[in-house]
């Protein structure tokens, strides 16, 4: 089959690899129809994220058809249209059975869950495409994929639904609405939303679905804060404005009761690629760029909440963990346990409460996918998602 | 549950954590001054009889612990033992089983003329927080060829340490999921 692999630093290609097949008695293999490139897939192309190996299959946004069922699945049938969640959840364990599905203890699998624990103090969940700290898994940005315990994630869609109303249901709509969850919004509440990308904006769409009164959104991109706009948001440039004092007057001199954090790391990452090799060893750890961060804790107002959704993977400095203690702030954040989400937002989608496909920006065939990543890099101000079709024929 | 193993003298912590172990005071262990000791526990949603169970028959541990090449029972209480080991070599032993309480414990010596001296337990418990049950590893092993041994094997990644947690890890899929996490290509992970 074809597929979108990683040989290296802005070095992504469409090879010719072997088809999955069916190994453990739950998996699922899934035909491919829409798939998408997320933010984070630009962490794996600046190569920010350590245990890439040359050839991984990269995409973890994805949904098709079940093609073939193994015999241990009860649930899925071949034929059905499914939307699959990038964390692999095995239900069983204390953590999925807590319903914090993206904290797995079981699909992981045991080669590769040292790598996490050793960084981390716990092993991470093992998900699609999403180098080897997750397992190592071949993601979705190919023809066909294999989905492990495919009897607890993959979501069914009803006919008639097209691919594009439904398929951010497998990561940044459930990314975004648990960033908004994790606010705790209460009546009259401001919610500030730092990055107006995919789950930026599903965020601010999220927040006040969950009843914010005003959602104020910073970002510098103009078409960004354009799309932000039109959810209903109240907008600030941070390149023409000084946020913090916005912020201050914008809400009264109390400042804002929640904020998100839907930047995350951005050009810095851990690079530690000696991780795998070393078992003890706490070698060449750069620190995140946390830019954003210190400005969401210095702007989110005393007792206030925040929450964040952005991807960071190493350590920090500078961390104003005084304006975080002082002002007594509480933090929420984590991968998302998409599972927990997905029925509820499908009805929404489906009750026309939310609609998703206005981040659509470009479709692409699979062929195409190297010029979709350079694209959605190098210009993102108009590209805001890429949606790859398999079935598509190249430009 | 007394057990020797369960603390160090001063506080709470299990012996196999302690800086310093001092291994010679593990007595149901046999382990000697220069020995080095492992520990670990996982958590797993089932019956600790059920547990105790599968890995009583020792047929069953190739499939979660995977450095075994194979596992012979030869009588109630012998089995031998040929484990993979650095470099591509493999060692052999026969064990015996010193202690066998269902749903409980069981522990292991090898025998006079082991490749590599070593003894073991496994003890299975309910959760005291109600989460299943506890099933901890304890062994202790002489290392080949002194310390440049064990650096050696640790270059390799086949230190028996993480050979232990990963066969734990897989023994807790195996029986709370039915399945061994697996993403080795090309079957399981297709790659370029």
């Amino acid at each position: 089959m074809r597929a979108l692999t990683w040989h290296g630093k802005h070095d992504v290609r469409v090879d010719s690899v072997p088809d999955p097949k069916i190994v453990n008695p739950r998996d699922a293999i899934i035909q491919i129809t829409s798939t998408a490139i997320c933010g984070s897939d630009l962490h794996l192309y600046d190569h920010t994220i350590p245990t890439m190996k040359a050839g991984d299959v990269l995409g973890h946004e994805f949904m098709g058809e079940v093609l073939e069922v193994g015999p241990g699945n009860q649930k899925l049938k071949v034929g059905q249209r499914v939307v699959v969640p990038f964390v692999i959840a095995c239900g069983q364990c204390f953590f999925c059975r807590q319903q914090q599905f993206a904290a797995c203890d079981n699909s992981n699998p045991a080669e590769t869950a040292d790598m996490s624990e050793f960084l981390f103090g716990y092993p991470m969940t093992g998900a699609f495409g999403y180098s080897h700290l997750t397992g190592g898994y071949a993601g979705g940005q190919a023809e066909f994929v294999r989905v492990p315990f495919s009897d607890v994630g993959p979501i069914v869609i009803p006919e008639g639904i097209e691919d594009e109303k439904v398929l951010f249901l497998s990561d940044i709509l459930p990314t975004g609405w648990m960033a908004a969850v994790n606010c705790e919004i209460k009546p009259q509440e401001t919610v500030a939303v730092w990055g107006c990308g995919p789950v930026g904006l599903f965020a601010i769409q999220s927040a006040r679905v969950l009843g914010a009164h005003r959602v104020i959104a910073i970002d510098h991109y103009p078409h960004r804060l354009d799309l932000a706009k039109s959810l209903g948001a109240e907008v600030i440039n941070f390149e023409e404005v000084n946020v913090r004092e916005a912020l201050v007057e914008m809400t009264g001199g109390i400042g804002p009761d929640a904020c998100i954090d839907a930047v995350g790391m951005e050009s810095h990452g851990v690079t530690a690629d000696s991780v795998m090799d070393k078992v003890k060893s706490t070698v060449g750890l750069v620190t995140d760029q946390t830019h954003g961060l210190r400005q969401v804790i210095l702007a989110c107002r005393k007792g206030g909440r925040i929450s964040i959704p952005g991807v960071y993977g190493g350590v920090t400095d500078k961390f104003p963990i005084g304006a975080l203690m002082e002002k007594g702030l509480s933090v929420k954040s984590g991968q998302t346990h998409v599972q927990k989400y997905t029925q509820e937002l499908l009805d929404l989608i489906l009750n026309h409460k939310l609609d998703t496909t206005f981040l659509i920006s470009h479709r692409l065939s699979l062929e195409d996918a190297p010029e979709g990543y350079k694209m959605f890099k190098e210009r993102q101000n108009e590209v805001t998602k890429v949606v790859l079709k398999p079935g598509m024929t190249r430009h | 549950m007394a057990d020797p193993l369960a603390h160090t003298a001063h506080d709470d912590a299990p012996l196999s954590s302690a800086k310093n172990p001092d291994v010679e005071a593990a007595t149901d262990l046999g382990a000697r001054k220069g020995d080095v000791l492992i520990g670990r526990t996982v958590t797993i949603d089932k019956p600790r009889e059920t547990l105790y169970a599968f890995w009583r028959d020792f047929t069953n541990l190739p499939r979660f612990m995977h450095h075994i090449r194979s596992v012979t029972v030869t009588s109630a209480e012998h089995s031998h033992w040929v484990v993979e080991a650095p470099g591509g070599r493999s060692v052999e032993w026969d064990s015996q089983i010193t202690e066998d309480r269902p749903g409980e414990t069981i522990a292991w010596r090898s025998r006079e003329g082991a490749a590599v001296r070593n003894s073991g337990r496994v003890d299975f418990a309910d959760s005291p927080d109600g989460r299943g049950s506890l099933v901890t590893v304890t062994f202790a092993y002489d290392p080949p060829g002194g310390a440049v041994g064990k650096a050696i094997a640790k270059l390799f990644q086949e230190e028996p340490k993480i050979q232990a947690r990963r066969d734990l890890r897989r023994f807790k899929q195996l029986m709370e999921t039915g399945e061994v996490s697996t993403a080795r290509a090309p079957d399981a992970a297709p790659r370029a």
